[in-house]
């Protein structure tokens, strides 16, 4: 009797605690929600959100349990959140990281841990490198491509003459770098300005000075807005074409405002992009948001995607690690970028395209899109990973 | 200095950090606990060493995030050219915090009031953007070290437990070794200078030289939290030297009790705990947070440590008179 | 490098200080009034760009919102002042660096929650937007040459407001003996009230003139509340005339620093090293500036008399 007894509680503990794990599936978002850079934040998670809500509210058919944490934009601060979240709340997997040197720092902890992790936006290129991981997916880009795509088209446009702009630090170097290894024509000018510089008027007058036909620049956030506020108030627009990536987007348009009107970008996502899963994307988004989304929300919402995808192929089984890592490199979703997929080092391969900001039909400032300028477009760091 | 009621409070404190490894096990995310404890102490002791300058020398210094830059580049440097052997590794973090405290120092001394809090700010920044340009060392994204220190023969940091204890072994041996100086002839003078340096300038005392000693041993304590927090994360970047951090480390001298020695290890540990526990209910956790630093001064000008016991907790006098 | 481009950028340089002067000139008066550190004089500046951006949409005219958001500044300044600051001014610089920072934390919180997390969009008046040429070659945006001249007429007020009104006197009486003028008659609170609200007007129009060129955003006033300080430490604090002539002078400073700084390198050094050196000399060219002069004059260029 009491063997039977045991026997049976045994056999219920072991199907409870299976059962349990299995029906809910908890996700740490880990992104720079308070401070100044928190916009960025706020976009990912607002978009991440929509993905799962578009996903049907699961994700493989578990139950998605959202656990977000705020990295402060302080590395060591991302450290400690992956502590909390490995450790104390035993999340399935990693999303999120906005900066790159939260990333670097978060990294190695995670992978480390077998615990997958989906960037939705850092793309440092160490780790699209030599440290490549089997459990780091990328839904968004490596740091260099969008400025490849804007050298190139640079480069087809024909210009001649190159005045370059970035902040002095790392992704502004890696920018840079990238715009050169398309752009072939001659750089008259490259010049970093210090982070969170408010104003630009003398670099502007110089690159105005300098006889370039071109002007390309990197200035995320409100880098971005005041520079190119300043760059229209000097006049340049009709002289001295403006390039950039990053620079304007859905979040720094309200701020830009008309200054940004007719300026070229490339990214691998414009919310102009005309496909049935970007049109619900972007709509659904503006409707709840009251804001147009932008590439943050977008990789984001396919990274909520990407997880669903794998889990639905996994039939909501966590535990087989080989099995969720070959579902997430199949990648089996409708992404808002259209084509996708991953390559050896499992960051996409993707298009590029150049967009133009236009005025939407509902009056708000958007990225429409002009051309494609890369087709299935693979990062430059690919060939230093060592996964096959 | 210490009345028995708070020698009780410190040492029952420090027994139950003591404990965290062992208590963190029943709570479960033990890891976590261990880590965050770890990470609290090396902010203590920043705190200390900056308490050691500001609340016993009258020195404002609203930049000693830059000693934690220091000794954590100091370690990262170091391990990026594949030195991480840390009898090299930790030599040499003293050594260059002690040197750059030194040439900082030298110079910020020479005036006083709000102009030594500024230029001790704009030595920070000045780090902080050397840092940001260092391109062969990871530049802002940083670096990542690919071990903690090692010490062959002596004893294996890579365990988080270990390094726990490593760490709270340096912070009772830095609030000792604070305690012994308070209360030596040095620490004296360097009282006296916070209260009337003229006067200590007068019976003969070279205030200068005493005052340049004390920064230059809070500089060198800070440097080794910073290769301590090296350690901890493995990752070194120059956010750490950025002018907010250097306001935190004051804000838990302060929120601590200044001038109190164990006052600033219970600030780090209350700013950082206030900031987990309203960074996990909301994400506007600063606008509250902000809030609390003002009734904090308005109405606890002698921090967490004075309410231990409030009547002998002495506010150190002098410090308007710097202005 | 053409003459038409070295007038251009020391133009920039000049505008660059006149705006610093804006936010210095405020920081400066509370600071030699009251001895008060006051770190929220960025987010005060900050504030005032805020209340621009909300209220060019409600009034539709620039210039009456530029005046509504100067007040707003002033009398939110003043409610500050009632409610946390004014126990401070006999407090050490330490807790009022502590209190302010508190500050800090809680306004660039508060407008994520009121106005949210993204930047606000705020343009120039039409009338203010072409250009003018001053020299042939010169030609320069007009809302900048605005903002000159708005530095111009802060720096006339405050010289007339400091030497040639009662208020003025009282402020200088007050800087130099506060007992003295309360044992006079004189109210000191209310002066104090006062002088604060002045200073936290002069960062709101700061903010204002900023908010047609920089990003409202945020955490806007950090950056520049640390350059402000290191512009009224240079100029002597206290010091009216310190903070104007600092002002300029970190302005072209930084601005040569910028400018001319890599040509000279790429002419000494490889384009290489020119390019990974120039830009982080350049940036912490005005703390060099700096930590020189408070080297050779320990209270700055104009040392206030107290």
């Amino acid at each position: 009797m009491l063997r039977t007894l045991l026997l049976a509680a045994s056999a219920l503990t072991l199907l409870a605690v299976p059962a349990a794990a299995q029906n809910k599936v908890k996700i740490g978002f880990i992104a720079t929600m308070s401070g100044p850079a928190g916009a960025i934040g706020k976009d990912m998670e607002d978009g991440f959100r929509l993905g799962i809500e578009h996903a049907g509210g699961k994700l493989g058919g578990l139950e998605p349990e959202v656990i977000i944490g705020d990295d402060q934009l302080k590395p060591e601060v991302g450290v400690q959140l992956v502590d909390k979240m490995l450790n104390r709340d035993k999340v399935d997997m990693v999303a999120g990281i906005v900066f790159s040197n939260v990333m670097m720092a978060a990294y190695k902890p995670i992978v480390d841990s077998k615990t997958f992790l989906v960037s939705t936006n850092a793309g440092p290129s160490p780790i699209a490198g030599a440290q490549c991981s089997p459990y780091y997916f990328s839904t968004s880009w490596q740091n260099d491509q969008a400025h490849e795509a804007m050298g190139k088209y640079m480069q087809d446009k024909g210009y001649k003459k190159a005045y370059l702009m970035a902040p002095n630090y790392q992704a502004g170097k890696d920018a840079l770098e990238g715009v050169k290894r398309y752009f072939k024509g001659q750089v008259v000018g490259e010049v970093y300005t210090t982070v969170n510089q408010p104003d630009y008027s003398a670099e502007i007058a110089q690159a105005a000075a300098s006889g370039a036909d071109a002007l390309y620049v990197f200035y995320p956030g409100g880098m971005g807005i005041n520079f190119v506020k300043q760059y229209a108030q000097a006049g340049l627009k009709s002289k001295l074409p403006l390039h950039s990536a990053f620079t304007v987007d859905t979040t720094t348009l309200p701020a830009q405002g008309d200054a940004a009107l007719g300026l070229l970008g490339t990214a691998f996502w414009t919310d102009g992009l005309d496909n049935p899963v970007n049109k619900k994307f972007v709509d659904d988004f503006v409707k709840k948001h009251n804001r147009v989304p932008s590439t943050y929300a977008a990789q984001s919402y396919d990274g909520a995607l990407l997880i669903n995808a794998a889990l639905t192929q996994t039939k909501g089984n966590l535990a087989d690690k080989d099995a969720l890592r070959a579902a997430f490199k199949k990648a089996d979703f409708k992404s808002v970028r259209g084509n996708f997929r991953f390559n050896t080092n499992q960051h996409p391969i993707q298009n590029f395209y150049l967009f133009e900001v236009v005025k939407r039909p509902d009056g708000k400032l958007g990225t429409g899109f002009k051309a494609t300028v890369f087709t299935d477009h693979a990062d430059a760091y690919a060939k230093d990973c060592p996964m096959k | 200095m210490l009345t028995n009621r708070r020698f009780v409070a410190v040492a029952s404190f420090l027994v139950l950090l003591a404990l965290v490894p062992l208590l963190a096990r029943f709570v479960g995310g033990e890891a976590f606990w261990i880590k965050f404890a770890t990470r609290v102490m090396i902010y203590a002791i920043a705190a200390v060493s900056l308490d050691l300058i500001l609340g016993f020398g009258g020195m404002v210094s609203f930049g000693h995030a830059a000693f934690l830059g220091v000794g954590a580049y100091a370690v990262g440097i170091l391990s990026a050219e594949g030195i991480a052997n840390g009898f090299v590794q930790w030599p040499v973090a003293i050594l260059a915090s002690a040197l750059i405290a030194a040439a900082i120092g030298a110079i910020s001394l020479m005036t006083r009031g709000v102009y030594f809090i500024m230029i001790t700010l704009a030595f920070s920044q000045m780090l902080y953007f050397l840092g940001v340009s260092l391109t062969a060392y990871g530049g802002d994204d940083g670096m990542r070290l690919a071990n903690r220190s090692r010490f062959p023969g002596l004893i294996d940091l890579s365990g988080d437990v270990t390094f726990f204890y490593v760490v709270l072994a340096i912070l009772i041996g830095a609030l000792v070794a604070g305690h012994r100086l308070v209360n030596s002839r040095f620490g004296m003078v360097i009282q006296g200078c916070r209260s009337n340096e003229r006067r200590m300038r007068a019976i003969g005392f070279p205030t200068f030289r005493y005052k340049l000693a004390a920064f230059v041993i809070s500089g060198v304590m800070c440097g080794i939290a910073g290769a301590l927090l090296a350690n901890l994360t493995a990752f070194v970047s120059p956010s750490e030297m950025h002018w907010t951090r250097s306001g935190e480390i004051m804000v838990m001298v302060i929120m601590g009790g200044m001038g109190s020695l164990f006052g600033p290890v219970l600030g780090a540990a209350g700013l950082l705990v206030l900031e987990e526990i309203l960074s996990s209910h909301t994400q506007h956790w600063q606008a509250i947070l902000g809030p609390i630093l003002v009734l904090l001064v308005l109405f606890a000008k002698r921090g967490l440590f004075g309410l231990i016991d409030g009547k002998s907790a002495e506010k150190p006098a002098g410090l308007t008179g710097h202005g | 490098m053409t003459l038409s481009l070295f007038l251009t950028q020391a133009l920039n340089g000049v505008q660059f200080g006149v705006m610093l002067f804006l936010m210095a000139a405020g920081l400066t008066l509370v600071f030699g009034i009251m001895n008060l550190v006051n770190l929220a004089h960025g987010s005060l500046y900050m504030m005032g760009a805020y209340f621009l951006a909300a209220l060019v949409p409600v009034t539709g005219n620039f210039f009456v919102a530029a005046v509504l958001a100067v007040a707003a500044s002033l009398a939110l300044g003043i409610v500050v002042e009632l409610i946390a600051l004014r126990t401070l001014y006999r407090r050490d610089h330490l807790d009022q660096v502590l209190c302010t920072f508190g500050l800090i934390l809680f306004f660039n919180e508060i407008v994520r929650m009121i106005w949210g997390a993204t930047a606000l969009f705020v343009q120039p008046p039409p009338i203010l937007s072409g250009f003018v040429q001053l020299l042939p070659g010169v030609i320069y945006p007009v809302y900048r040459l605005t903002i000159m001249g708005v530095g111009l007429a802060v720096a006339i007020f405050l010289y007339w407001l400091n030497g040639h009104t009662r208020l003025g006197m009282l402020i200088r009486a007050g800087a130099s003996n506060r007992a003295m003028v309360g044992a006079l008659g004189v109210n000191i609170t209310l002066l104090y009230t006062l002088v604060f609200g002045l200073g936290a007007a002069l960062a709101g129009l700061a903010g204002v003139m900023a908010g047609p060129i920089l990003s409202v955003q945020s955490g806007m006033g950090d950056s520049i509340l640390i350059l402000t300080f290191v512009v009224i430490v240079i100029g002597g604090i206290g010091s009216i005339r310190g903070a104007l002539v600092a002002s300029i002078l970190v302005g072209v400073v930084d601005t040569v620093g910028r400018v001319f700084l890599p040509l000279v390198l790429g002419a000494v050094f490889s384009p290489a090293t020119s390019s990974k050196v120039g830009p982080a000399i350049a940036s912490m060219s005005i703390y060099i500036l700096m930590a020189a002069i408070l080297f050779f004059r320990p209270q700055g260029l104009f040392p206030a008399h107290r």
